[in-house]
């Protein structure tokens, strides 16, 4: 069936978007919260801020994290000295780009679902003895749930398919950095090397699409919970 | 005894009103739409904040401008009973309803589900799903969640306003039955006589954000 070198960078592919969606999930619905309901200076400046890896090159946004986040990057160095933590040129790296360029898409959705909520229900469970974290954590989040869904699914999805910045950032190293789409590039950049691409391709294409299917089950689902 | 005295400017629209209503019974706030009924409402619940003013229930101060004491609405333990009915559609009837019991400490519990669920006549809806359920069905299981807090004072901004005649006559009896039942205050907000007179409320009539005539107290 597959090839070591297609389960290694598929593996890698899943691995270093589960994790990227997981670890800026929080952060994404602390954001998207704050650009919904949030009254404060420096709104714009955020959610500028948050939008700029949609629009930049690729190229760029990796370029600006192996800056700042290399070995001899400002953060890169810190972290390396106090943590012990280093993301140049391993997964981990691909996985903070993978996060820095979905990031956009995961606060879109999510901000959507917060500005559709009816702040009456958030009302209705103050009266009823909640307090603030309590209404967001009981009311709020499971009524956003579906754009959090959506929104993370999204986030997944542009994952799988993240290449510039993530070729930049921390190069093409076969089992650290080598996902899905920089392995399709390299196949691309061998001789003979067509037939492989056109099985990546298809592998790409069966995953995203499985992950997309599945997001419309599961929103569905909720849907229709929701309806009784 | 509930004492309100409340100043607050909504764009060109200006409450200034003070009323106190009784610490038994069904007091009715009684008067045309936009009259400011909502926003007192809200205002005693702790949803709106004053400019300024005081609102005392009992010996308990909710809100006072200058002393600087302004309660959340958690813990004003103010029951408050919507037109919309505001039921949370990701929860089931039964969890609706225990939202606001589950958060109470037990010694403060007067009633429990079973009391709550005879007495507005929901048994067989617990398992079902907000959406699924009549107008009529909604305002009584709203009713039901808000006497589970055991609140100290309920108030019912018009509830059977979104409501047709058939089903009004089908929530009021319920409704009546409260003040015996529970020894709890209602203040019940209407543009509408008949409902009133039902719940033989005590009126006080609010017109353009003012109090224009209110019971000897």
């Amino acid at each position: 069936m597959l090839s070591a070198y297609e389960i290694a960078a598929l593996g890698l592919s899943l691995k270093v978007a589960a994790w990227a969606v997981a670890g800026s999930l929080p952060l994404g619905i602390a954001v998207a919260w704050l650009l919904a309901r949030g009254r404060f200076a420096g709104k714009t400046v955020l959610d500028g801020l948050v939008h700029l890896p949609l629009v930049l090159p690729p190229v760029v946004t990796g370029y600006l994290l192996l800056l700042l986040l290399g070995r001899q990057g400002p953060l890169g160095a810190w972290l390396y000295k106090y943590l012990g933590i280093s993301v140049a040129f391993n997964w981990k790296g691909a996985a903070l780009a993978a996060a820095v360029m979905s990031f956009p898409l995961l606060v879109r959705a999510m901000r959507l679902a917060a500005e559709g909520l009816d702040p009456g229900l958030e009302q209705a469970a103050r009266t009823l003895g909640a307090g603030r974290l309590r209404v967001f954590c009981t009311v709020s989040l499971p009524l956003m749930l579906p754009g959090v869904l959506s929104g993370a699914v999204m986030a997944f999805a542009r994952s799988l398919g993240e290449f510039g910045a993530t070729i930049t950032f921390v190069s093409n190293i076969p089992g650290q950095t080598r996902t899905l789409p920089l392995a399709l590039y390299s196949l691309v950049q061998t001789p003979g090397g067509e037939q492989g691409a056109l099985r990546l391709c298809i592998i790409s294409v069966v995953v995203s699409l499985a992950a997309l299917v599945a997001s419309e089950l599961l929103a569905r689902r909720l849907a229709a919970r929701l309806r009784g | 005894m509930l004492q309100v005295t409340a100043n607050k400017q909504v764009g060109g629209f200006r409450l200034e009103a003070a009323f106190q209503a009784p610490a038994q019974g069904v007091t009715a706030l009684f008067g045309p739409s936009g009259a400011g009924k909502t926003t007192l409402v809200n205002i005693i619940a702790g949803l709106v904040r004053p400019d300024q003013g005081r609102v005392a229930l009992g010996q308990r101060v909710l809100f006072d401008s200058a002393q600087g004491v302004n309660l959340p609405p958690e813990r004003r333990r103010v029951g408050l009973v919507f037109q919309d009915g505001r039921l949370f559609p990701h929860l089931s009837v039964r969890s609706n309803l225990t939202y606001g019991l589950r958060l109470l400490p037990p010694e403060q519990r007067r009633l429990e589900l079973e009391e709550v669920v005879e007495l507005m006549g929901i048994g067989h809806l617990l398992a079902r799903r907000p959406a699924t359920l009549s107008g009529g069905e909604k305002q009584r299981v709203g009713v039901g969640r808000a006497l589970l807090t055991s609140p100290e004072l309920l108030l019912l901004d018009e509830p059977l306003a979104s409501l047709d005649q058939g089903r009004k006559d089908e929530v009021l009896p319920f409704l009546a039955r409260l003040p015996q039942r529970l020894q709890v205050p209602m203040i019940y907000v209407s543009h509408s006589r008949q409902e009133i007179e039902f719940l033989e409320a005590k009126v006080i009539h609010v017109a353009g954000g003012r109090i224009q005539a209110a019971p000897a107290a």
